[in-house]
């Protein structure tokens, strides 16, 4: 072995050793830490699997924006759909600190190399799913991600935070919708307990594959990305779930769903994996038409990018960016 | 936000936002985004990073212009400030009559 492999051995062995210092001591991993591959690669994967569910998930909702009940409702959704881009950018933003281009992810989104969350590939066909998405499926998103805010990966987990303080408008909306469904006419009351029943097994899919069959839960615990197994997630928002839905006054539709007196927990009734394994796969309801619309979206957005950075050169050949020169200002400021 | 200085083949540019949450305090990074142009970088940092008034003031640099302490040095870096115990009021016994200083 020749000394330049000698030094190159030694140096990789002290920062894995660094690396699993920091884990150990349960230190975020920041940007230009180094980092093993795998982990890297992992976090990019995951990351950009979530923003791309983030603003997929605009699609399902904004369905209803032009024929929402009421102008406050309209707004609060609006407010809502908003939130899911932005979420979509702070997670862009934390994934690219991994050394990826945001247009880059797109493209891998847009030819199906990447995926985003089953749960979006179920349509919404009333307006009673825009509740019984608020209160389930962003209900399992902040049980989900909730851990996710102590992520050993500090960009990650800081875009999380912010979006777990969204997240809970988000569920609020959707439960005081559903509530008012449920409380409405008998045929509002029964346009609230069909969305449920709809979404309810869909949304205890979003937690993953049972543990027994979840092979990189260990590795994603090891390096502390995830902090939680998914049956352990899944349990916790049954538990929380359950008695919410009798204040709400609906069913869930688990005949076997009960309080198990000797575990405080509710036990339930067997997930249909085929189904989740199908619309994984592209057999969902939706499939095409998401990341169609997405993909028209982009181009038809084409001409605002182009325009945006023509008028932006334009202005620098121009004599200069007078905002610039504004912000310049204010750093001086603060400098001083 | 983002690591600093890698190359970027989109045709925007990457910006990091920095928020004075309320008048008083300091500037504090929020995030980064893509934006053609300082004024478009503002506006952008408006819409994704004070959507609920988490800011009086926003600054927004472009990413390459910030120059960062390299982690792979950060011992040595550092070091100085370490073996300095005395900087610090708690280095220092005060007689037991001196009751707040």
């Amino acid at each position: 072995m020749s000394d330049a492999d000698q030094l190159a051995d030694a140096r990789a062995e002290e920062h894995n050793n660094r690396f699993a210092t920091m884990l150990a001591a349960d230190d975020r991993i920041e940007p230009r830490d180094w980092m093993p591959d795998a982990y890297r690669a992992t976090l990019i994967r995951q990351i950009a699997q979530h923003a791309h569910s983030e603003i997929i998930g605009m699609q399902p909702e904004a369905n209803w924006i032009t024929r929402a009940p009421s102008l406050q409702r309209k707004a609060i959704l609006m407010a809502k759909v908003q939130d899911e881009a932005g979420h979509g950018l702070y997670l862009y933003g934390a994934a690219e600190t991994l050394g990826v281009d945001r247009a880059q992810l797109l493209d891998l989104l847009h030819t199906r190399k990447q995926k985003y969350s089953s749960i979006f590939n179920y349509p919404t066909t009333s307006w009673a799913d825009v509740g019984a998405i608020g209160w389930l499926v962003d209900g399992a998103a902040i049980t989900n991600q909730v851990p996710l805010c102590r992520c050993s990966y500090g960009p990650y987990a800081r875009a999380m935070v912010r979006i777990c303080k969204e997240e809970s408008f988000h569920q609020r909306q959707g439960f005081d919708l559903l509530l008012t469904l449920s409380r409405g006419t008998p045929a509002q009351h029964e346009m609230a307990q069909e969305a449920v029943n709809r979404w309810w097994w869909p949304s205890l899919m979003m937690f993953g594959p049972p543990d027994n069959e979840s092979p990189n839960s260990a590795q994603s615990m090891a390096w502390g990305i995830k902090r939680f197994s998914n049956d352990e997630l899944r349990q916790k928002f049954i538990d929380m779930t359950v008695p919410q839905a009798k204040v709400l006054g609906l069913d869930l539709p688990d005949p076997e769903l009960e309080l198990d007196p000797h575990t405080g927990h509710y036990r339930f009734g067997p997930i249909d994996w085929d189904e989740f394994a199908r619309v994984v796969k592209g057999g969902g309801p939706c499939n095409e038409q998401r990341i169609a619309h997405r993909v028209a979206a982009h181009e038809d957005g084409a001409w605002v990018r182009a325009a945006a950075i023509a008028y932006a050169a334009k202005q620098q050949t121009d004599g200069g960016d007078e905002r610039a020169t504004d912000a310049g200002a204010t750093t001086g400021e603060a400098v001083a | 936000m983002s690591d600093a200085g890698l190359p970027r083949d989109t045709g925007l540019t990457l910006w990091e936002v920095f928020i004075r949450g309320r008048r008083g305090l300091s500037h504090v990074h929020a995030g980064s985004l893509h934006a053609a142009d300082a004024e478009m970088a503002l506006r952008n940092a408006r819409d994704v990073y004070t959507r609920r008034s988490e800011g009086v003031s926003i600054w927004v640099v472009r990413s390459r212009d910030i120059c960062a302490s390299s982690p792979d040095e950060k011992d040595a870096f550092f070091a100085p400030a370490a073996d300095k115990v005395y900087r610090h009021p708690t280095f220092y016994d005060l007689p037991e009559e001196v009751r707040q200083m």
